[in-house]
Order: C-alpha cells, then structure tokens, then sequence
C-alpha cells in the first residue's frame, strides 16, 4: 500500500466525545430533546405505509397510536437530523478518503454471510429500538445525559448481551 | 431562554433547519471517529478496538456537566427538557434484543446510516433490516402492546433513585468513566490484533 492511498487517521476518541457532548448539548438548548436515529427510521416505514396502504394505516393500532402524537411523518426532526448524518457523514468521509464501495468484515467469513447477518442484526435492532423506546442515540445516549433511569437500563441491556453473545459471534469480527 | 423551541424564540421550520445542521455536525463526528466502520465498532465486545466505549461516556459526561453549566448560566431550564420516560420491563427487553442486533449486524441505526454514506454496502443491508424489523413491531403491535406499555415508573432520574444531587451524582459518573477508559486502554493493548490496525491519533 502507497502511502497517498492509505486513508487519514481517525480522530483523537476522547476529542470526539467531547465534541459529541457538545452537540449533545446544543440539541437540547435549542429543541429541549436529545439527538436520535432510529425515530426518523420509523418515521420513513410509517410514511411508506400511509402511502401504500392508507386503509390499514387507519385501522392497525400501531400507525393510529403514531398518527395521534405527530403531524406528518417525514416532517419530524428527527428526519432532518438523519438527513444530515448523512450528509456530515459523506463529508468527513471524503476529506478523509474514506469513500468507497465496500462490504466490511472479518477475513475469515464472505461478503455474503456478512451481509446476511447484516440483515439480521438490523432486523432485531430494529424491533428492539421500538420496543425499547429508542436506540443507542436516542435511548442510551441522550437518556443517559439527562440522568434518565431508563436510559441507563437500556444502555446496560444492550452492552451487556452485546458482551455476553461475542462469544458467539466472534467469527464475524475476529 | 432554552430550549429555543419550547420558549417559542425560534419556529417550528427553523427548528427543522437546526435539525439538519445538528444532524451533519453529528454525522461528521462519528465518520471521523471511524463509527462507520463495523469492526471498530464491533472492537468494543473483544477488547481490541474500545473506541466505542470512549467516545460514548465522553460524550454522555460532556453532556451532562453541559446540561449543568447551561442550567447554571441561566442559558437553559432543565425542567423544559424531554425525560426520556421508564417502562421497565421494555427498556429492558428492547436493550437485550438490540444488543443481539448489534454484535449481529455491527451497527446501530445512527452509525449505520453515517457508514452507508461512505458506501459501506453491509450498512445498506442493515438499514433494510431495520425497516423490517420496524415494520414486524408496528404490524405485530397488538401481540407486545402489553408488554411494551407494562411497569411504567414515569420518568425517574437516577440522582432521584440513589438520593443523590445531581452534580453529586454526576461527579459519581465522571469517576465511574475515568475508570472505564482506563480499562479500555488496558484492553487495547491486551487483545491488539495483527490483522486490524485502530490508526486513530
């Protein structure tokens, strides 16, 4: 490998938290809530059922429930945020040439099976998200900052079965 | 004067705008501490990466003595703030089947939107797992609705529950991370592998 071509090194980690925190901060000086992900993921499977299925949107009292506490799914902020993770996202990606067409995984599994238990892990993550009221981002993250029990119950639960099924997976990773 | 929103200083579109604007300081952030990638995020679970470990409680400590000091400065009344509320036994369940996603998938749904933006295809895969697993909870609602509405406590605060102030308890956390991160250096060197390299300054 040239040395042109290796991508630049990752930021310092404790500098990154401490500029984490900040935005964390700034979020709730403007909006009064914490940052999030994975509400505007529901957000975009609520909206795709209204619109292909506006019947059952009405009926099923998932979407009901939703439909009484939002205005209108994609104009939530939680969309806008996401929106822009993605754009600061590519951003730093490219100033740091870390742009590319890839399937990340440990040498010892194929593309394939990575992308399956991809698949998978997206999967629980996201019922689990639902059901737990909130990701890592919108949970653990932010409840933790503002002191929430919940929030640290959470963050617990999902480090911890993270730590207890390694085992397990390792040959996905290492 | 904070939260702007709820003080009515800005409007509901420029609160949107912000939105956006966070959303790319937040993006930026964890692409450049390299939480698009899923062996570095996966790292955390075997000790040779614990990148994870540091940028989160750094964050979440930042954040907490930041909610202090705007309280402090009169810049922010922590009472206007959303409490994320505790359903027990949810909060529990929903964190165990996420964690089972995250050492499966290598992701969460925040990193993997910021991963799928660099072209990290496995990213792509996951997202698409997530809507599924969205639209299996929101079809299947009737069957969990018990569950996920059951033990609910309000929203305590952990200060509350120990009977603590809240600097006391957040000086208590601050140590409680000191000690982490010593740890997850500790563990850097102990389980470093040849085949992954953490290059980070």
């Amino acid at each position: 490998m040239t040395k042109d071509k290796e991508p630049r090194k990752y930021m310092n980690p404790y500098l990154g938290g401490v500029l984490l925190g900040l935005i964390l901060v700034v979020t709730f000086w403007v909006s009064g809530r914490g940052l999030g992900a994975s509400g505007a993921q529901k957000s975009i499977v609520v909206a795709g059922v209204e619109a292909l299925a506006p019947q059952h949107a009405t009926n099923a009292s998932f979407y009901k429930e939703y439909g009484s506490s939002h205005e209108s799914p994609l104009k939530s902020w939680l969309v806008y945020e996401v929106l822009g993770v993605l754009v600061g996202g590519f951003i730093s990606g490219a100033l740091a040439g870390r742009l590319k067409f890839t399937v990340e995984k440990s040498p010892k599994i194929t593309s394939k099976t990575r992308i399956i238990f991809a698949v998978i892990g997206g999967i629980l993550f996201g019922f689990g998200s639902q059901l737990g009221r909130g990701c890592t981002s919108g949970s653990a993250l932010t409840g933790m900052a503002v002191l929430s029990v919940g929030g640290f119950v959470t963050m617990i639960a999902i480090f911890g079965t993270a730590f207890a099924l390694a085992y397990f997976a390792r040959k996905l990773w290492i | 004067m904070g939260p702007l929103v709820v003080n009515e200083i800005i409007s509901p579109e420029t609160n949107l705008l912000i939105a956006f604007l966070i959303g790319i300081g937040f993006g930026f952030v964890l692409e450049s501490n390299g939480f698009s990638s899923s062996r570095r995020l996966a790292g955390m679970f075997y000790g040779y990466d614990t990148t994870v470990l540091k940028v989160f409680f750094t964050a979440a400590i930042v954040g907490m003595l930041g909610l202090l000091f705007f309280s402090l400065f009169g810049w922010l009344d922590l009472s206007l703030i959303y409490i994320n509320p505790t359903f027990l036994w949810s909060a529990i369940g929903g964190g165990v089947i996420m964690g089972a996603g995250f050492i499966l998938g290598g992701y969460c749904p925040g990193t993997s939107v910021c991963a799928a933006a660099i072209g990290k295809l496995d990213a792509l895969a996951f997202i698409g797992g997530i809507f599924i697993g969205i639209f299996i909870f929101a079809e299947g609602y009737p069957l969990w609705e018990e569950f996920y509405k059951a033990k609910n406590l309000g929203s305590p605060v952990i200060n509350e529950l120990f009977g603590f102030s809240r600097g006391v308890m957040v000086f208590l956390i601050i140590l409680v991370a000191l000690a982490m991160f010593w740890v997850g250096e500790w563990a850097e060197k102990k389980f470093a592998r040849d085949d992954y390299k953490i290059n980070q300054h």
